[in-house]
């Protein structure tokens, strides 16, 4: 028996307190899911040598962790699905300046911080998917005009603790202020069909069900439903179309998944190879055919449900201003009501 | 109460005796307590504006919402608990038997996936509402379906899962009663309603009042489902305070308050049975014969029993299951292996540390007087009620300033830098959960403790019995039953535990409660089904270990 309970007590304390092997790696805190991002590091792994490590969560959570652990933080890089948690990590001071002429020549100004801290690397834009059996797209023009009372309980959206939605309002805050956009949003909330519930998705099929007539969503989810090869998702998604907000105005609001090195990262010569890879012709094709997100690169063509909804007027907003409008963007939902 | 007496009560309690034990359980306390005393430290750190603006916009719905929650998952999953508790420990009907241990089956289901597997098959869009669309023909604004993602959906759901702790701890309370005092109620003239209602229901209070109270701290701490059902409560505002407004003073302070809300509950609850003791009386134990029930009395014990196993696990487990036939192929390959492989160590694992912890804290408690010790217990069973992400924050604090001064002396005076030693590995994860976990052992260890006559141990003390045999030999067999139970309620609150295992688990190591929601998260349901169900599956194991192990448990059972 003494026998059996020493042994459990040396496998325990080996299990929990077991080593990351430390060979050739870049570490990697990933607020991007695991399913949308591993399949590039095995590739950058094959071709490279490099092994990547990954773990996967909330942006905010390893925001935090990476306050926390400070100077012996064991990530190298941090992936979020968003600018404005990009922006809120440089204000912390966790990333640091890069200078790659590969990722500044193949990136856009617009699309990485003004001191290079974080980069760019998918976009997708936030736009309205309306029933063309109950809607006229020639009633639909951008962003604004969903406050009209004609949209009286017949909008669907998501809840406004979600990132997509602060950062939506945050850039209506950039081009009207901060007064007219609580405005809008009081009279946006009178326009819900119901309380925010569920995901993008979710908005999708609501619009198909008759739930309601438009709905704010990120584009790939429509895409990825149209896409999904499952019939009945197919089939919600062919009984709704996609609309481009404000391409005669500000254009759509558009965001970004993005990237940047921790300050105190230990491998920062391979972290550097690791985005530079991210940005290559192969890597920028894959975010497009399998998440169905536009590439940060011009140069990269569309394909299939992509390449069919045509090219769109983007907001050309510097997107440091996500980031720097969060919390106004957040405390003004809550005064609006938006759940 | 004479003045000796109350000066020596006072004394002894006054008394803080820096005995071995004694010193170790405050250590021990304080060490688990570290990331609660770091929540409640918030509390010192004014933050005037935000809390205007809470006040002034969102607060009260939070409020309400989280006190409607409260109220409506504790009533129904009282009924659902302690009602078949009752059935099946009195009486036999069909299928009892098997229901005996399938009700608790629930238990291994995640709240927030039995709320993706209704809203799935529920919601507007889902294959229920679909044909009744395509029945009728009606549109959606012409019928009237039961919302499920709403207040009333996410009572539903946390009840749906959550009563198997008042089922499971009440019916091995009410297994544990002595027969002979529901005899002597008969004798008495009591029906077997009175019984219930006048004998067992009281007896048994103190394991209801336990796994209520886990209950509602599991609600209070629920994220998962009210966040998806867009229901605004408690832990919503934390976490919007937190990410949204960039505030984690703020959403510690929340924090606190709901551990003080807590405290204050629990206290209230405690004081009001003081005066009570619920030890066995007699020592008398016989073999209860289970009432054979037939007919209309029969099917209707039946039909109690089998809703909640129906609601909480047939409806929810069917749907996961026809959706991981249609994304089965290509899951089972090595990752998946390795992937149930982790969750099942760091669950064993996880559950026998807090056993033994547990066990310790309630014996060095038993044999003391003091506050200190006493405060300090309850003050580490208060974690339960805490979202994992603040418990994780918590625990997160303390380690990273510790491996930070490690690795600056190590630096300093022999040049190696240590890193990040303990925070990162799954040593920080672990205490994460037992932080908030350990809830559960102590009080099924002192409830289990409360049970043992003290007289007990003074006979077998004249008996020339050490303090080890004591344990060894006559507690142990008689909280076998107890211990097992809370063994397996926390390896399967490990299995199911997200929040913390997402914050704090280390590089290229997942859970299948991480992969589950990644996929679910993304909306994904049918890829998520086959880890969902696996969860489930691993934990029906030891929930039919656990039922079995409370009818063997039962005193005079042969």
């Amino acid at each position: 028996m003494n026998k059996i309970i020493k042994t459990a007590y040396i496998f325990i304390v080996f299990f929990i307190f077991q080593q990351l092997p430390s060979a050739a790696e870049v570490n990697i805190y990933s607020a991007r899911k695991e399913a949308l991002i591993k399949p590039l590091l095995v590739k950058f792994s094959e071709k490279t040598g490099i092994e990547v490590n990954l773990i996967t969560g909330k942006a905010d959570t390893f925001i935090k962790r990476l306050e926390i652990e400070g100077k012996n933080t064991p990530a190298d890089i941090l992936l979020t699905v968003d600018a404005a948690r990009l922006v809120r990590a440089k204000e912390k001071g966790l990333f640091q300046e890069i200078n790659s002429e590969v990722l500044n020549k193949t990136i856009p100004e617009r699309l990485r911080d003004i001191n290079n801290h974080w980069f760019g690397l998918s976009l997708r834009s936030r736009v309205i998917v309306f029933s063309p059996e109950r809607v006229e797209a020639e009633d639909l023009t951008d962003y604004m005009s969903l406050s009209d009372t004609k949209w009286r309980g017949r909008i669907c959206v998501r809840s406004s603790s979600n990132i997509y939605n602060q950062s939506l309002v945050a850039s209506m805050i950039v081009h009207y202020g901060i007064d007219e956009t609580e405005i809008w949003a009081k009279s946006l909330v009178k326009n819900f069909a119901r309380q925010p519930k569920g995901g993008d998705r979710d908005q999708i099929k609501a619009v198909a069900i008759g739930v309601c007539d438009i709905a704010l969503v990120n584009n790939y989810y429509l895409a990825g439903m149209l896409d999904s090869g499952q019939e009945d998702e197919v089939s919600f998604a062919m009984k709704t179309k996609l609309f481009w907000p404000g391409q005669d105005k500000y254009g759509a609001h558009i965001n970004i998944s993005g990237v940047g090195v921790t300050r105190h990262s230990k491998n920062k010569k391979r972290a550097i190879q690791l985005l530079e890879y991210l940005v290559t012709n192969e890597a920028q094709e894959w975010y497009s055919n399998v998440n169905y997100e536009y590439s940060v690169n011009p140069k990269i063509k569309n394909t299939g449900v992509l390449e069919r909804w045509g090219a769109f007027v983007s907001d050309n907003i510097n997107l440091s201003l996500l980031g720097k409008h969060n919390s106004d963007a957040v405390l003004l939902m809550d005064r609006a009501g938006w759940k | 109460m004479t003045f000796k007496k109350f000066s020596e009560s006072f004394y002894s309690k006054l008394n803080f005796k820096l005995s071995n034990f004694n010193l170790a359980l405050v250590l021990l306390s304080l060490f688990f307590c570290i990331p609660l005393i770091i929540i409640c430290g918030s509390l010192f750190f004014p933050a005037k504006d935000v809390w205007t603006h809470l006040f002034d916009t969102v607060l009260v719905d939070y409020i309400f919402n989280s006190f409607a929650l409260l109220i409506g998952v504790g009533f129904f999953s009282l009924i659902l608990g302690v009602i078949p508790a009752w059935l099946i420990s009195m009486y036999k009907f069909p299928m009892s038997r098997y229901l005996e241990w399938a009700i608790l089956l629930p238990m291994s289901m995640p709240a927030y996936i039995i709320a993706y597997s209704y809203t799935g098959a529920f919601d507007a869009a889902g294959p229920v509402q679909e044909t009744i669309r395509e029945l009728t023909g009606w549109g959606y604004h012409d019928y009237w379906f039961p919302e499920v993602r709403s207040l009333g959906g996410a009572m539903a759901m946390l009840s749906f899962v959550l009563y198997p702790y008042i089922y499971l701890l009440t019916r091995a309370s009410f297994t544990e009663q002595s027969v002979c005092v529901l005899e002597v109620s008969r004798t008495l003239g009591c029906n077997s309603v009175d019984a219930f209602r006048r004998v067992a229901l009281p007896l048994a209070r103190p394991a209801i009042i336990v796994g209520l109270s886990l209950v509602l701290m599991e609600t209070l701490a629920d994220y998962g489902t009210v966040q998806y059902f867009g229901v605004s409560a408690f832990t919503t505002g934390i976490f919007r305070t937190w990410f949204g407004m960039d505030n984690s003073l703020v959403a510690a302070q929340l924090s606190a308050v709901l551990l003080l809300f807590v405290a204050v509950f629990l206290y209230l609850e405690r004081r009001s049975r003081t005066q009570l003791a619920f030890h066995h009386t007699s020592s008398r134990y016989s073999p209860l014969l289970k009432q054979k029930l037939i007919g209309t009395h029969a099917f209707f014990a039946f039909v109690v029993c089998f809703i909640p196993l129906l609601l909480g696990f047939i409806i929810p487990a069917s749907f996961l299951f026809d959706w991981a036939i249609s994304a089965y192929s290509g899951v089972f390959n090595k990752d998946f292996y390795i992937l149930l492989l982790n969750t099942l160590m760091l669950a064993f694992v996880t559950a026998l540390l807090a056993l033994v912890v547990a066990l310790f804290l309630g014996y060095t408690n038993r044999n003391s007087y003091s506050f200190i010790n006493k405060f300090l217990v309850r003050f580490v069973s208060m974690g339960y009620a805490i979202p994992g992400t603040v418990i994780a924050v918590g625990v997160l604090i303390p380690f990273a300033w510790f491996d930070s001064r490690l690795d600056d002396f190590l630096k300093l005076h022999f040049n190696i830098s240590s890193g990040l030693l303990i925070s990162g590995t799954l040593f920080i994860l672990v205490f994460a959960y037992l932080v908030r976990f350990l809830t559960i052992p102590i009080n099924i260890v002192e409830a289990a403790l409360g049970k043992i006559k003290p007289e007990m141990d003074e006979i077998a003390k004249t008996n020339g019995l050490s303090h080890i045999n004591i344990v060894k030999r006559i507690h142990m067999p008689i909280m076998r039953g107890s211990l097992l139970t809370a063994l397996l309620l926390v390896f399967v609150d490990v299995l199911k535990e997200l929040p913390a295992t997402l914050i704090l688990r280390p590089f290229n190591f997942n859970t299948l409660a991480v992969r589950t929601f990644e996929l679910a998260n993304e909306e994904r349901l049918a890829d998520a089904a086959i880890p969902a169900l696996a969860i489930v599956l691993a934990g029906i194991i030891p929930v039919i270990m656990i039922s079995n192990s409370i009818s063997r448990s039962r005193p005079g059972y042969e």
